[in-house]
C-alpha cells in the first residue's frame, strides 16, 4: 500500500481534480492519496468525486484556507 | 444510455464560452468520464492551428478564413471585446489568478482522452480544410454527433 502526495495549492478549478485524477490512475487499490488545494470550491467538489470516481475520502479538513483532503483508492 | 458519457457541442468561438466547455469537459474526464466534444460553426476556429496552412483553397475560402479568428488565441470575448483589448485583460486576470489557458486545457483534454470531432460540413462551408486543424482531430458528421449524445448522460450546447 502506497501514499502519494499532491499540492494543487494556487491551481484553479479543475486543475486539483485532474491532477488527483491522474495520480489516481497511476495508483493501486487501496493506496492513499493526500492532496492540498485553495480553490475553495474543491470541498464539494471532492465529495462528488470521490462518489462517482467510487474513491473513499477518509478525510476532509481546512488548516490557514488550505483544504486537505484524504483519499483511499476503491 | 449511459451516465458515464458526455457530449458538447461547441458551436460559439467566443474565449469565455470555449473556456466553459473546455473546463466542464476536462472536469468530467477528471470524474472518470468519456467525453466527446463536436467543433461546428464558428466553434471550428477554436480548431485552428495558426501555424498550420492549407492548399488550393478557393477566394471565397481565403476571405473566410482571413475574417475569422485564427485559432485559441485570438478568440474575442463575448461581452466586453471592446476591440481585443478585453480578451487581453481576462488573460492577464487568469494568469494573475493562476487560471489554465485555453491551449493547456486544450491539450490537458487530449492527454486526459477527451474526443474532439470537427464538424464536416460546416468545414465545408467555411472553407477549412483538415490540414489547417489542430492535430489530433477527427472530422464526423451528425450521425456521429448523434450516435454518442444518444448514448451520453449528458448534452451541453454552447
Amino acid at each position: 500500500m502506497a501514499e502519494y502526495f499532491i499540492d494543487a495549492k494556487g491551481l484553479q478549478c479543475p486543475g486539483p481534480i485532474t491532477q488527483l485524477f491522474k495520480q489516481m490512475r497511476e495508483a493501486q487499490s487501496g493506496d492513499v492519496v493526500t492532496i492540498e488545494v485553495t480553490d475553495q470550491g474543491f470541498k464539494r467538489d471532492i465529495e462528488s468525486w470521490c462518489k462517482k470516481t467510487k474513491n473513499e475520502l477518509l478525510e476532509l479538513k481546512e488548516e490557514n484556507s488550505v483544504i486537505i483532503a484524504k483519499i483511499k483508492k476503491g | 444510455m449511459r451516465e458515464d458519457k458526455k457530449t458538447i457541442i461547441v458551436f460559439s468561438n467566443d474565449m469565455d464560452k470555449v473556456m466553459a466547455a473546455f473546463v466542464i469537459a476536462t472536469g468530467a474526464a477528471a470524474m472518470g468520464d468519456e467525453v466527446t466534444m463536436f467543433f461546428t460553426f464558428w466553434g471550428l476556429n477554436v480548431l485552428r492551428d495558426a501555424k498550420k496552412k492549407a492548399q488550393g483553397k478557393s477566394f471565397l475560402e481565403k476571405m473566410f478564413g482571413a475574417m475569422m479568428p485564427k485559432g485559441v488565441e485570438k478568440l474575442p470575448l463575448s461581452k466586453m471585446n471592446f476591440l481585443g483589448i478585453g480578451p487581453k485583460l481576462m488573460k492577464y486576470m487568469m494568469r494573475k489568478k493562476n487560471v489554465m489557458m485555453l491551449p493547456e486545457m486544450i491539450k490537458q483534454a487530449q492527454e486526459l482522452g477527451i474526443k474532439m470531432v470537427a464538424c464536416s460540413m460546416s468545414m465545408d462551408v467555411m472553407g477549412i480544410k483538415k490540414e489547417e486543424l489542430i492535430d489530433g482531430v477527427e472530422i464526423g458528421g451528425v450521425a456521429t454527433y448523434l450516435g454518442e449524445a444518444s448514448e451520453a448522460g449528458v448534452n451541453l450546447f454552447i
